[in-house]
């Protein structure tokens, strides 16, 4: 049953997140951010999230090609 | 989002599906035979379908900003891992998706195994060859046309663009008999990767509680400049490795 669920739970993290977990973890990470600025700080960062995916992606590249030609 | 960004959107990001799942029903098909092949493929169907069924109006009961949120982050985190592809794909740090060669290797490992009844099915191996494929193609299908269609409140539309592209790529199938390697798979996957990160961008933080200046015309900016963050990465990245390519010639070329 345990080697099922690990086998279940794989799949799907594979499925979503894929090779980088660091985009998740920054796309998560500015989601929260933004929730902040807006509920506490009454700031409308819509701008907070597009940068944060758009920097992502690119850092996620620049691990992808490292040391690569 | 209008009806039509909407039906393309679910359209292209499942005709995708389609084609590569079609390259693994007419392996299984044509190497084993058809019959065990279209049960597998009809199995995949039936399940999909049943998730359709019961995932679609399940998360229309969530509250839409709560479901905008989680949507918006699982598409934004989705579209990453598809553009990363894309991108790393169309400046060549990564191979191509060509349907012949995927083809060619699931013929040679089809023709390798064993035959084998079971359950009722004459050959097991095209049984799950074709059973798998579709499945796992369908799943991201699935998971589309349902964050799309949930979140516009238009399940039935995702449907029918979704079974509009898989009947398009069955029907194109069934007369060229042979995968579909000449459709611009990349750059379909590229466009989709794009649509997939813009809109979870905007359902996420909309989700999170920003206003979008402009409301729902803001994806008219957020898809342009996405695409351009994007085109601009794949331009760096070819630059840099034409860089990379030119500095080994030389020293390769040069007398020992």
């Amino acid at each position: 049953m345990s080697r099922w669920l690990r086998s279940f739970g794989a799949f799907w993290y594979d499925f979503i997140i894929g090779d980088d977990w660091r985009g998740a973890a920054v796309v998560a990470a500015a989601l929260a951010a933004t929730a902040l600025l807006v509920h506490v700080a009454s700031v409308n960062a819509w701008w907070l999230l597009p940068i944060a995916v758009l920097a992502a992606l690119g850092w996620s590249l620049r691990r992808a090609t490292a040391g690569k030609t | 989002m209008n009806s039509l960004a909407l039906f393309l959107t679910v359209f292209v990001a499942c005709a995708v599906e389609a084609v590569e799942a079609l390259t693994i029903v007419l392996a299984a098909g044509v190497t084993r035979e058809w019959r065990s092949t279209l049960q597998g493929m009809a199995a995949a169907l039936a399940v999909l379908a049943v998730a359709v069924a019961v995932i679609g109006p399940a998360l229309t009961l969530v509250p839409l900003t709560g479901l905008r949120l989680v949507v918006g982050a699982l598409l934004a985190v989705f579209g990453l891992q598809w553009l990363r592809k894309a991108i790393l794909r169309a400046s060549g740090y990564k191979d191509l998706h060509d349907e012949g060669a995927i083809y060619a290797r699931q013929v040679a490992a089809a023709n390798a195994a064993d035959r084998q009844a079971r359950r009722g099915v004459r050959d097991w191996y095209a049984f799950t060859l074709s059973f798998k494929g579709v499945l796992l193609e369908g799943l991201e299908v699935v998971f589309i046309a349902i964050t799309f269609g949930d979140n516009q409140q238009n399940l039935g539309l995702a449907a029918a663009g979704a079974v509009a592209a898989v009947l398009v790529v069955a029907a194109v199938g069934v007369a060229v008999r042979a995968p579909l390697s000449r459709v611009p798979e990349n750059t379909m996957k590229f466009a989709v990767g794009i649509m997939l990160t813009s809109f979870g961008v905007f359902w996420g933080a909309e989700g999170a509680g920003v206003s979008w200046p402009g409301n729902d015309a803001a994806l008219l900016a957020v898809i342009p400049a996405t695409a351009l963050v994007a085109l601009g990465y794949v331009a760096l990245l070819r630059r840099t490795a034409a860089a990379g390519r030119a500095a080994v010639v030389p020293t390769e070329r040069s007398p020992a």
